[in-house]
């Protein structure tokens, strides 16, 4: 287990290494540069722009400036931000959270529903509700996220009213950030209905962001399940005398997890993915909102050091998935 | 009294070409404490007919029978959590892989203990206690140790004693072993083929061994029934079957064991099971058979009566004869004999 790790650990760096040169040249290909777009439309003089631009050390090389930044990031140096001044790791660190308990909601969301309704759509195979949740979750997967969410606010936010347009919780409230959960924070706040206010507003997202993640995971849910039930050991399961649902419960969904909790840990990079559209989309101040924002600033080292930042966070996700896999299927753990 | 009664059992398999009789009017009764082989070929049908009894075919399967009663119930009209209650406890199965017929996720001792938990009233230590006892029971060497291995890190013969474990946690009346040995290698099937004959000895419980080893048949069995295409064609004492087959299948099943073998070459049963689409109108074994007249082709035999075997055929063997045969020149397309 332990060698297993460290062998993963090391497949980090060459990742790392073309995550770092992905980020760097890509937002360099863009039109425009950070300094133009910190002048806005009044424009400055050529002498003051060269003077800038050597300041943050765009005039030097593009091979310099790469090494440059790999140097600083191999000394925990993510950069600052040029249009706020401050360090890239605070900064996305600050927004963090917000991301995070949307992403958690959204995975809890998608798997809540998605293992059951796969697991009744494989023991009710070819029934009515296993063909309309297939057709439906085909429907959830190809749908564009940023449309799905204008068709949820067209009708349940200025529609019915039900749920609020943007934002993480109403404006009345304000309290202190003690975990950046917003959630535990209302909770902590102890002021009336700020709980409820935080929780209806993160209705709408969650849903937005957990609809591709739900319908992966009840279609290989539903497909696993209909692979174990054929299995020889459900068959000595039925012959002990246990009830179906134990059969299926115990027996059955324990193994068709196993490919399932794979399918969930590759979902962390779709949703990351998800993120930058839903929460541009509900102004969600998380670090997908930022990114887009730091796109259209210019703002070079907020990109590079988000990218590489999410990079490694879907890469340590997937890293956990896979030690979780050896504690749900022995035969794994006992190779290792 | 027979423990487990069964008359003109039938099964139906819904299939994407029509209907499929896997198990065609297949009559047993079995006393308790008798150990009663079935035997045929793959496709006869001989799995099917004790997995139904089990309840446990797929929803395609349908399952008619003018009567099945095991220990004074009527397992027809028992709903399907009675029938539960009876499945696993007094009537229990193993089967033929036994690397995969355990759940690879949990323990083997936590598989057998779900059995004593499902069906006793035993306090938890009692249970444990239990399942070593039982692993000692089916041989199992270091019975305390091996409580806690998962099923891939033992031998097939191993979890094949784990499966027998199991099933007889519960100290059932009738064990249903479905060819327990085919998976295993040949020193490790007389070992499990030991086992079960003593325990069934030592519980009293009545087995039924299906297999289509007539070897196995010779060794432990006291009864046998003999299927081909889903049909019981012969029931016999082992000894008198052995001796003096009624059905020309079972004759040409038992000319084909090696160690009757005379000539150089070992004889075979020319042609396959007739499947789905090929089955003939008149008698099933008809296209294969040494003896087949127009009148086997034309109209599917009757069960003789107890003497004969209860063979299934219109000219029952004796002594290797058939028994009112029209004579040689009556024979469709004479084979050559072996």
């Amino acid at each position: 287990m332990i060698g297993f790790l460290l062998r993963r650990l090391g497949l980090l760096i060459p990742t790392f290494i073309g995550v770092s040169l992905v980020a760097f040249f890509f937002i360099r290909m863009l039109p425009g540069d950070p300094v133009l777009l910190l002048a806005g439309e009044r424009g400055l003089s050529p002498e003051r722009y060269a003077e800038l631009m050597s300041a943050f050390g765009f005039d030097q090389p593009l091979w310099k400036q790469y090494g440059l930044y790999i140097w600083d990031l191999l000394h925990g140096d993510f950069g600052t931000s040029i249009s706020t001044k401050k360090p890239v790791f605070t900064e996305f660190f600050t927004l963090f959270p917000a991301t995070l308990e949307l992403s958690i909601c959204a995975v809890i969301f998608a798997t809540a529903l998605g293992i059951p309704a796969g697991v009744i759509a494989a023991v009710k195979r070819g029934s009515g509700f296993d063909h309309t949740l297939m057709s439906t979750a085909l429907i959830g997967y190809s749908m564009p996220i940023f449309w799905w969410a204008l068709l949820l606010i067209i009708v349940f936010s200025s529609g019915l009213g039900w749920t609020p347009v943007s934002g993480r919780i109403s404006l009345m409230f304000f309290f202190p950030k003690v975990t950046g959960f917003m959630l535990i924070d209302s909770l902590l706040s102890s002021q009336k209905g700020a709980f409820l206010s935080a929780l209806s507003h993160l209705i709408l997202p969650t849903i937005v962001l957990g609809t591709i993640p739900l319908a992966v995971i009840a279609r290989q849910t539903r497909s696993a399940m209909l692979e174990v039930l054929g299995e020889d050991y459900i068959r000595t399961a039925r012959a002990k005398g246990l009830s179906p649902v134990r059969v299926v419960a115990i027996h059955a969904l324990r193994n068709a997890l196993i490919p399932v909790i794979t399918t969930i840990g590759l979902q962390v990079g779709t949703l990351m993915a998800g993120a930058i559209l839903t929460e541009t989309i509900f102004s969600w101040p998380g670090i997908g909102k930022w990114m887009v924002d730091s796109i259209f600033r210019r703002d070079y080292p907020s990109v590079q050091g988000g990218l590489v930042m999410i990079a490694l966070i879907v890469m340590i996700v997937n890293l956990v998935v896979d030690a979780l896999y050896g504690l749900v299927n022995p035969k794994i753990r006992h190779q290792r | 009294m027979p423990i487990l009664e069964i008359s003109n059992l039938s099964v139906d398999f819904r299939t994407a070409g029509g209907q499929f009789r896997a198990v065609d009017r297949v009559s047993l009764s079995i006393d308790a404490g008798e150990i009663v082989s079935i035997v045929g070929e793959s496709g006869s049908g001989k799995s099917v007919s004790m997995l139904a009894l089990m309840g446990l075919l797929p929803w395609t399967a349908t399952v008619t029978a003018d009567k099945m009663m095991f220990d004074g119930k009527d397992l027809l009209k028992l709903p399907a959590r009675d029938r539960r209650r009876i499945v696993g406890k007094d009537m229990a199965m193993i089967f033929q892989e036994p690397m995969s017929s355990l759940n690879p996720c949990y323990t083997v001792g936590w598989q057998i203990e779900e059995m004593l938990k499902t069906h006793l009233d035993l306090p938890k230590v009692a249970r444990k206690d239990r399942v070593v006892e039982l692993l000692h029971l089916v041989g199992i060497p270091s019975p305390k140790e091996r409580v806690n291995a998962y099923p891939h890190q033992m031998s097939g013969g191993m979890n094949q004693r784990v499966m027998i474990a199991m099933a007889i946690a519960c100290n059932p009346k009738l064990l249903i072993a479905d060819e327990p040995t085919t998976a295993l290698d040949v020193t490790i099937q007389a070992q499990i083929l030991d086992l079960l004959a003593r325990l069934q000895r030592e519980t009293g419980m009545a087995l039924v061994l299906i297999t289509h080893d007539m070897g196995v048949v010779a060794e432990t069995a006291h009864r046998v029934s003999v299927q081909y295409a889903g049909q019981k064609v012969e029931e016999q004492p082992v000894a008198t079957l052995f001796s003096d087959p009624h059905h020309p299948y079972t004759a040409a099943l038992l000319s084909a064991l090696p160690e009757r073998a005379t000539s150089e070459h070992l004889p075979s049963i020319p042609g396959v099971v007739p499947g789905q689409y090929d089955r003939p109108a008149g008698c099933l074994f008809g296209p294969r058979c040494d003896f087949a007249t127009a009148r086997c082709v034309e109209k599917a035999p009757l069960a003789q009566g107890a003497l004969a075997g209860h063979a299934l055929c219109h000219y029952p063997l004796s002594q290797g004869k058939p028994v009112g045969h029209p004579g040689p020149a009556a024979i469709l397309e004479p084979r050559l004999s072996a």
